[in-house]
């Protein structure tokens, strides 16, 4: 069953991936300002909002676990944080390359960058306590207690650009202004480009969480066989 | 428009879809490792039974 929802899901992704990225280099026009390198965007935003999507996911299910304690829900925080790194990764190393042909400079001490780095820091740290933590219900339950707090960062990483007015550019997405600031057309093509990020990260997600049942398997079996 | 701006768009675009099968193949790795490490555990304990 698994296998399948697998199989279904990475032909899916991979036909929107493939046909978001013929759209993008062949068939939108270049910003008119900033010339080709705005195609960047497709990937920046979407990376950021796919991120943020396994963050909200890792904090309902850590939070889950503090209610239930099913070391399921343990699981799947864990696997939801690990691919939002990945996208969080996308997001900050693509958003350097912009700035780098736009700005000038790799890096700026920006309000959001700086946010930004702080929230990638602090979820690469919740995955080192996990490391250093052998009892499973211990490990679950800081590292439920951390994903919680660690959310605090995603909340201030998105309101950054209206708080702090610095050089990265303002909100520009129509749902969140509530006015049409870019072209429509580009507009739509951040949503496709969303939605097949959004699907290869659920599927990233269910990967990692059956290799974390495997893991599970593998401590029985070892514990079995020191028994025998 | 200058080389660069493509340039640097070609090399946003390639950091992205290379950032992710960098993940993609960490994962496909460890799931071989995994597989494997399940199945020669299996045996073992068929075998001490």
């Amino acid at each position: 069953m698994t296998k399948n929802i697998r199989l279904v899901l990475g032909a899916l992704v991979g036909i929107l991936l493939l046909r978001n990225l013929y759209v993008i280099l062949f068939n939108l026009p270049d910003e008119m300002e900033q010339g080709p390198v705005y195609r960047i965007f497709y990937y920046h935003l979407p990376a950021f909002f796919a991120a943020i999507l396994c963050y909200i996911t890792a904090l309902v299910a850590s939070s889950m676990y503090l209610i239930k304690k099913n070391l399921r829900y343990d699981a799947i925080a864990m696997s939801a944080t690990e691919v939002g790194l990945a996208f969080a990764a996308v997001n900050l190393t693509t958003g350097m390359i912009w700035g780098r042909i736009s700005w000038g400079i790799w890096w700026a001490w920006d309000a959001r960058l700086t946010w930004a780095l702080i929230c990638w820091l602090v979820y690469f740290g919740y995955l080192m306590l996990r490391q250093a933590i052998d009892d499973p219900t211990e490990r679950a339950k800081n590292s439920a207690v951390l994903s919680i707090f660690a959310f605090v960062s995603v909340a201030i990483t998105y309101k950054a650009i209206e708080w702090w007015r610095t050089q990265h550019p303002g909100p520009v997405l129509s749902i969140r202004t509530g006015k049409q600031l870019i072209d429509p057309i580009m507009e739509n093509m951040l949503y496709m480009n969303f939605l097949a990020l959004a699907t290869l990260a659920v599927l990233m997600v269910i990967i990692r969480l059956n290799q974390e049942e495997m893991q599970r398997q593998i401590d029985g079996l070892r514990r079995r066989a020191h028994a025998i | 428009m200058d080389d660069r701006n493509i340039q640097f768009m070609f090399w946003g675009l390639a950091t992205a879809w290379g950032l992710l099968a960098i993940y993609v193949v960490m994962l496909a790795a460890r799931e071989g490792r995994l597989k494997k490490q399940l199945d020669s555990l299996k045996r073992m304990i068929e075998e001490k039974q």
